[in-house]
């Protein structure tokens, strides 16, 4: 087993464009549930949201900038449709209708009846809406080396989405230290503790809780947005499991703090990489395939949410007197 | 003295549930006697108890089906030459069982177009007499061809994530034997027989969740995995195992029951003891779904896993089919469900369950042993999800690593609407989604009628939230 080649795999993966659509992805979670205490179980669907926004504008023709507001403006309205009728009742209502929009928003992108528009199952290819995400790149064309990986400047995986990439989410940790510490923050964390209580002080919970959602949807939808300039537009790859990886990611860094999400997504991606890394080094060949390893890299994932939620709620980096989960 | 009386019902009067039953009957009962076969399909070809029916479709994405394709089929000593027709469809009737050769002409495809997967040209398909089997097959402009290129992604190790990224974009869904519309049935009455007949098996399914929310007011997402489990034990009893299909149902009941006790006894029982709150537990619900399906996608692999290969034949009654295996899952179902339905109306057992649904503090002070409740609860709903995913699994004519999962949201749907924690609301809310999945064929494509239901549900939820037999108070 080559232990150098597989470092360079896990640092590779740690900072490549999956961690980060999974860090802005867990981001939005966090204002969700970390912040407000909102079950939302359909991030994934504004994750594909937001890429079939970004890509079908592109492919159509429209500008850059024209292409990020279509895919934010999605989010803003699958968020809006989903909680104006779900966020006066009761938590696990939040979750069922979630996760079913998420399903619906994913059946129809991958149906055969809109093939023209999504491309149904198949998807989108990656270089029908790449070109002018790459166009705005200040690089040129070229393989550059950092350390021990070697990228290409501008195309899919490369260094310019992981500069565009990580100064997103650098941008979003700044917005969301700022707003956990302003009043709209404050208030937020007061509904996720007592929704009652703020109710008491007179301010207007399901507004609140509006505006977390539509927030928090947005940064799901930028997730996409890097998620699919890495690969292709396919509704099968943003379904139900990334969801549960981004809760996985959210928990383990530490909801309701700042740098959770990102911490969560860095180790989440690392440790898949090296468990599997190490599974194909160790288990001599042909005792099971390429896809087994795979599928026993998801088996821990499963089994480590559900030791996380059990043992330390608060994950790595959270206080367990802040987040107290069961408010609803 | 008999406390368990005093407790004001929390489940529903199951009486209700009987009257559902009922009514769904009826229904059936009605769809077979009614008239006289509304006028036969076009279709050459029918299969009966001699004859198979391979029907090859070839269609254009986005434009339509493709007419005077000429396509040949070969195999277990028979050729036959056919060529696609005004619906782009050919039906050839073969009557022997055996995989059959499928080879498009490429030449014949109109000018200009190839076909998008020439990789599956020729195809080989399995046939056995008694059923249709099909085929789509896609032709294109070249430059739509060889897809599945991701856009010259220098290949990140291991970025391809989620266990469904991996299954192959087929219609997930599967398809119920009941839906498709032979000769001489009526369309309407064949749908809302197959929603019927669909509802009850997602009613029996689903009634567990709705058993152990009341109860114990978890939403189990593992519940999917369950019925995932039904599907699988009875695969491996009947092809493994040879073990004859009565049996094998008995034995995947059996192993949903175990599954149910353990998943108690050494999952959430001591979650409950520690005190870790329902929303945690739910999350603990996720994670074990995540597993358990990743753990069956380690066993059996991505491809679909047929319970029974052997033949259905269909009986013709009134203006709809139905296939006898159809007809005794149903029968079944209803005996099932009325079983549970007098259970926990009429026996102590049930009264117990009901006052620990109605509120736990309250049942343990009159003397109830409400763990030993729940675990009961736990084993039955997770028995009746076993059940229901072999019954469900004979309907689709399959079973795959992910097949309960992609009814959970269904169940889901179904417990939500009908009313969380009321049993009677989870059948009635069943049929009510089995209904619409077959019957929103009528306006849509046939791979978004899970999607219909759930938007179903969702309008539901805008109108009363509490659903049809819910109760007010829990919703806030």
């Amino acid at each position: 087993m080559d232990l150098g080649q597989l470092f360079t795999n896990v640092l590779s993966e740690m900072t490549g464009p999956t961690a980060i659509a999974y860090a802005l992805a867990a981001i939005g979670l966090n204002i969700h549930f970390g912040l407000t205490g909102l079950i939302n179980m359909g991030q994934a669907g504004f994750m594909l949201l937001g890429a079939y926004g970004f890509a079908i504008t592109t492919i159509e023709g429209g500008p850059i900038w024209l292409a990020f507001l279509v895919a934010v403006v999605a989010a803003v309205v699958f968020a809006l449709l989903l909680g104006l009728p779900t966020l006066k009742l009761r938590g696990d209502y939040l979750a069922i209708v979630t996760i079913a929009a998420a399903e619906i928003v994913r059946m129809i992108g991958r149906s055969t009846a809109l093939t023209e528009i999504t491309g149904g199952s198949e998807g989108l290819t990656g270089n029908s809406f790449k070109h002018t995400f790459q166009d705005a790149s200040p690089f040129p064309d070229d393989r550059w080396t950092l350390g021990p990986i070697t990228l290409a400047t501008n195309s899919s995986n490369s260094w310019w989405l992981r500069i565009v990439g990580w100064t997103l989410v650098a941008l979003a940790c700044l917005l969301v230290w700022r707003l956990m510490r302003s009043p709209w923050g404050r208030v937020l964390k007061g509904i996720r503790e007592d929704e009652d209580a703020v109710r008491a002080l007179g301010k207007n919970v399901y507004s609140y809780k509006l505006q977390a959602l539509v927030l928090g949807g947005v940064f799901g939808a930028l997730g996409g947005i890097v998620f699919v300039l890495a690969s292709s537009v396919q509704a099968d790859s943003l379904g139900r499991p990334v969801t549960f990886n981004t809760w996985t990611i959210l928990l383990l860094g530490g909801a309701a703090t700042v740098l959770g999400p990102v911490l969560g997504s860095l180790l989440f991606w690392g440790a898949l990489i090296f468990v599997r890394g190490l599974l194909r080094g160790l288990v001599p060949d042909g005792a099971l395939t390429v896809q087994q390893i795979e599928q026993v890299g998801w088996v821990l994932v499963g089994i480590t949410l559900m030791l996380l939620i059990v043992f330390r709620p608060q994950g790595i980096l959270g206080d367990k007197k802040e987040l107290a989960i069961n408010a609803r | 003295m008999r406390p368990v009386d005093t407790v004001a019902r929390p489940l529903r009067p199951p009486r209700t549930l009987v009257a559902l039953l009922a009514a769904a009957l009826a229904v059936l009962a009605t769809l077979v006697i009614t008239a006289a076969p509304a006028g036969a399909a076009a279709d050459p070809c029918s299969p009966d108890d001699t004859t198979a029916c391979l029907n090859i479709t070839v269609t254009e994405p986005g434009s339509g089906p493709v007419e005077g394709v000429e396509l040949t089929v070969a195999g277990q000593g028979q050729e036959v030459a056919a060529t696609t027709g005004e619906n782009g469809r050919a039906s050839v009737p073969l009557t022997a069982a055996g995989d059959y050769t499928v080879t498009v002409d490429e030449a014949s495809l109109p000018s200009g177009k190839v076909l998008l997967h020439p990789e599956a040209n020729p195809v080989t398909l399995p046939v056995a007499l008694g059923r249709s089997a099909g085929r789509i097959v896609q032709v294109g402009d070249p430059s739509d061809a060889q897809p599945g290129g991701s856009g010259g992604a220098s290949a990140t190790p291991g970025a391809t994530s989620a266990p469904g990224a991996t299954a192959q974009p087929t219609d997930e869904a599967g398809t119920g034997t009941e839906a498709s519309a032979g000769p001489g049935t009526n369309r309407y009455a064949q749908l809302v027989l197959a929603g019927t007949v669909f509802g009850l098996l997602l009613a029996l399914a689903s009634l567990g969740a709705n058993l152990i929310y009341g109860t114990t007011g978890l939403s189990n997402f593992a519940h999917g995995e369950l019925v995932t489990l039904g599907g699988m034990t009875a695969f491996m009893a009947v092809q493994w195992w040879n073990l004859p299909l009565w049996l094998a149902i008995v034995v995947a009941t059996a192993a949903g029951a175990v599954a149910g006790w353990l998943l108690n006894r050494f999952i959430f029982a001591p979650l409950r003891r520690r005190g870790v709150g329902v929303t945690q537990q739910m999350i603990v619900t996720i994670g074990l779904a995540l597993a358990l399906l990743s753990a069956f996608l380690f066993f059996y692999g991505a491809q679909p896993v047929p319970i029974v290969s052997g033949i259905s034949t269909r009986m013709q009654i009134g203006p709809v089919q139905i296939s006898g295996q159809s007809l005794v899952s149903v029968g079944i179902a209803v005996v099932v469900l009325a079983a549970v339905a007098f259970t926990l109306s009429r026996t102590r057992l049930g009264r117990a369950t009901r006052a620990v649904s109605d509120n736990p503090a309250l049942a343990a002070a009159t003397g109830i042993k409400v763990e030993s409740i729940i675990s009961r609860v736990w084993i039955v709903s997770a028995a009746l999800a076993s059940l229901g995913g072999v019954l469900l699994a004979l309907y689709l004519n399959t079973t795959r690593f992910n097949f309960g999962s992609t009814l959970l949201l269904l169940m889901f749907a179904a417990i939500t609407l009908g009313g969380l924690g009321s049993p009677a609301g989870a059948v009635l809310g069943a049929l009510v989604i089995g209904l619409v999945v077959e019957l929103s064929t009528l306006f849509l494509p046939n791979d978004m009628r899970y999607a219909s239901a759930l938007v179903i549900l969702i309008l539901v939820l805008l109108v009363r939230p509490q659903g049809i037999l819910g109760r007010a108070e829990r919703i806030g």
